[in-house]
């Protein structure tokens, strides 16, 4: 259940908006940071505060690369594998990520901390490879930086 | 810089030009002007004069469309917003729109962040809002964040996107312009194209006409270059500018050890241009003529180490990935050609898989948007330039570059 506060400020922001079905992408990733993830429960509460049905919502949110219909780890490594950053080393990386965590893409750590995913070009190129995690980008990366990055969020979690 | 700035002009190293800065700097001047001294159809017709065409990839006329939604450059964003927010602000003046709103991937949310910020500071600065500059304009500009597609950047799908719909890109007609977001009618620009609209309006359309290098073309372009330079960045240069020169005085040439192969010059749905093609003048005619397109001006550089195969296949997986899947030729003709070029990387190829590419490629264009034709333009410029390279995968069972 979405706690109060949370529900009565997504309310008011829907509110606002000229027509409600406007903010689907705003209160889906809302209710994704408040449950981890797009729950079926959180599917429902999106329906019922937009005054769509759970398949309207459902349709939405198959579509859109950041929004997660299953559970994923504290931090979503999202690696790119488009063109550039495949001709600058993308495919060791991943492989490299893959197993110190040992996951494959798609995979999710035992420890519930990180969830390997691949994503179409996220428009750092000119800092090839490159990834996103939680939506922080990591340029010109190496397994030395990979190792760093990996350490010190696993030191914050 | 050896070529005057327009759009780039007081770029900071990390940090956006602020308010009080772009105003030092003839900011928001082509708005005052546009609401003191011209008519809605000056405006448009000064864009129409300064012959601005889209620099998103379609290569529209922007006198043609004209209210206000936006795409995605980051650089820009990063640099000057309200050169952005002042181009919407006209845009949307010309053509009495009450609303803009500004369409953002979620890879940009530092961008996402700037602008929320910088709308804000306009708008208490008297250029958003009612009574825009003592006029009786009035224009709400809103920011849409997405939930993160590249199909959401085709005209059709962003409208439905900014309906809350699923982003299935929808046939004209209506055209947008007639009955776009929520059956209004609706202008969509990148943002590149709305920066431009301040500076034609204040210094007119022949002094944009005459920035570039080309007859046929218009004002500055940004280039993004990536792939094997020294220097890889984005470069407002004048259109139609010589590729040879943005690789190699601006982009610092290739790095020791590589040679030049072929570079996708907008992006990755515009074809390979090899090595004889070098000294093209980027801009959307030339590249036209030699069966190219300028795209957005991403230029992607290869060298002679990398198999244009296996980039074709790579970028051919991009496309499948990320088809919206809402047309067959699309849903099922680009996870074929992965199929085919899947086999050839690895020697399983056969010479009658040539034909079936081609065939393959001509099918795709059969699709409902522009997305299928630029999926396929990489693989049907391989095999007009590189058609070698992939028949050499199948004589000698393996990629020949491993």
């Amino acid at each position: 259940m979405l706690p109060n506060v949370l529900k009565e400020s997504l309310e008011k922001q829907i509110a606002h908006a000229d027509h409600p079905r406007e903010l689907v992408v705003d209160i889906m990733l809302a209710l994704q940071e408040h449950y981890g993830h797009l729950s079926d429960e959180a599917v429902e509460e999106a329906a019922v505060l937009l005054g769509m049905s759970p398949l309207e919502i459902e349709e939405v949110a198959t579509f859109y690369t950041f929004i997660y219909r299953e559970p994923v780890g504290k931090y979503v490594i999202h690696v790119c594998d488009s063109v550039i950053c495949w001709m600058d080393g993308y495919e060791s990386i991943k492989d490299y990520i893959c197993k110190k965590l040992d996951i494959d893409l798609g995979g999710t750590t035992a420890d519930s901390l990180f969830t390997l995913l691949p994503v179409c070009c996220i428009g750092y190129c000119d800092q090839s490879p490159a990834m996103l995690i939680n939506r922080k980008v990591y340029g010109h990366l190496t397994r030395q930086k990979v190792d760093e990055i990996l350490e010190k969020l696993r030191s914050e979690a | 810089m050896k070529y005057p700035q327009i759009l780039l002009a007081n770029r900071k190293a990390d940090r956006i030009t602020t308010l009080q800065e772009y105003e030092q700097n003839d900011g928001y001047q082509g708005l005052k002007a546009a609401l003191k001294k011209y008519q809605q159809s000056d405006i448009i017709r000064s864009i129409e004069d300064a012959n601005l065409l889209g620099r998103g990839g379609a290569a529209f006329p922007a006198g043609l469309k004209l209210k206000s939604v936006a795409e995605d450059a980051p650089v820009l964003i990063h640099t000057n917003p309200h050169m952005i927010i002042e181009g919407m602000i006209i845009a949307g003046y010309a053509v009495r729109a009450e609303k803009g709103i500004i369409f953002i991937r979620p890879e940009y949310e530092s961008g996402a962040e700037i602008f929320e910020r910088e709308l804000k500071a306009a708008e208490a600065a008297g250029y958003l809002g009612k009574n825009i500059l003592g006029s009786n304009y009035a224009l709400e500009i809103n920011l849409h964040r997405s939930g993160g597609r590249y199909i959401c950047g085709e005209v059709t799908a962003q409208l439905n996107a900014l309906m809350g719909k699923r982003p299935n890109p929808m046939k004209p007609p209506p055209y947008p312009t007639e009955k776009g977001v929520w059956g209004l009618p609706t202008v969509l620009s990148n943002v590149e194209t709305f920066a431009c609209m301040p500076h034609i309006i204040r210094r007119g359309p022949e002094w944009f006409k005459g920035l570039a290098k080309t007859e046929t073309g218009t004002g500055t372009k940004i280039f993004c270059v990536s792939g094997k330079v020294n220097r890889p960045g984005c470069y407002e240069l004048p259109m139609g500018v010589r590729l040879s020169e943005i690789i190699e005085d601006c982009a610092g040439g290739m790095p020791a050890g590589s040679e030049f192969k072929a570079c996708l010059p907008g992006g990755a749905s515009t074809g390979f241009l090899p090595k004889e093609q070098l000294d093209i003048e980027m801009d959307f005619e030339p590249l036209k003529n030699v069966g190219n397109r300028l795209g957005t001006g991403a230029i992607m550089v290869f060298d002679h180490k990398t198999c244009l195969l296996g980039a074709t296949l790579n970028l051919t997986e991009f496309f499948a990935r990320e088809s919206c899947g809402w047309c067959t030729p699309c849903r099922e003709g680009l996870p074929y050609i992965r199929d085919l070029l899947v086999r050839l990387e690895n020697g399983e190829g056969h010479q009658d898989f040539i034909p079936l590419l081609e065939a393959m490629g001509k099918h795709l264009w059969n699709a409902y948007c522009a997305f299928a034709p630029g999926a396929v333009a990489p693989l049907q410029s391989l095999l007009v330039h590189f058609r070698e390279e992939v028949e050499e995968h199948i004589r000698q069972k393996k990629c020949p570059f491993r």
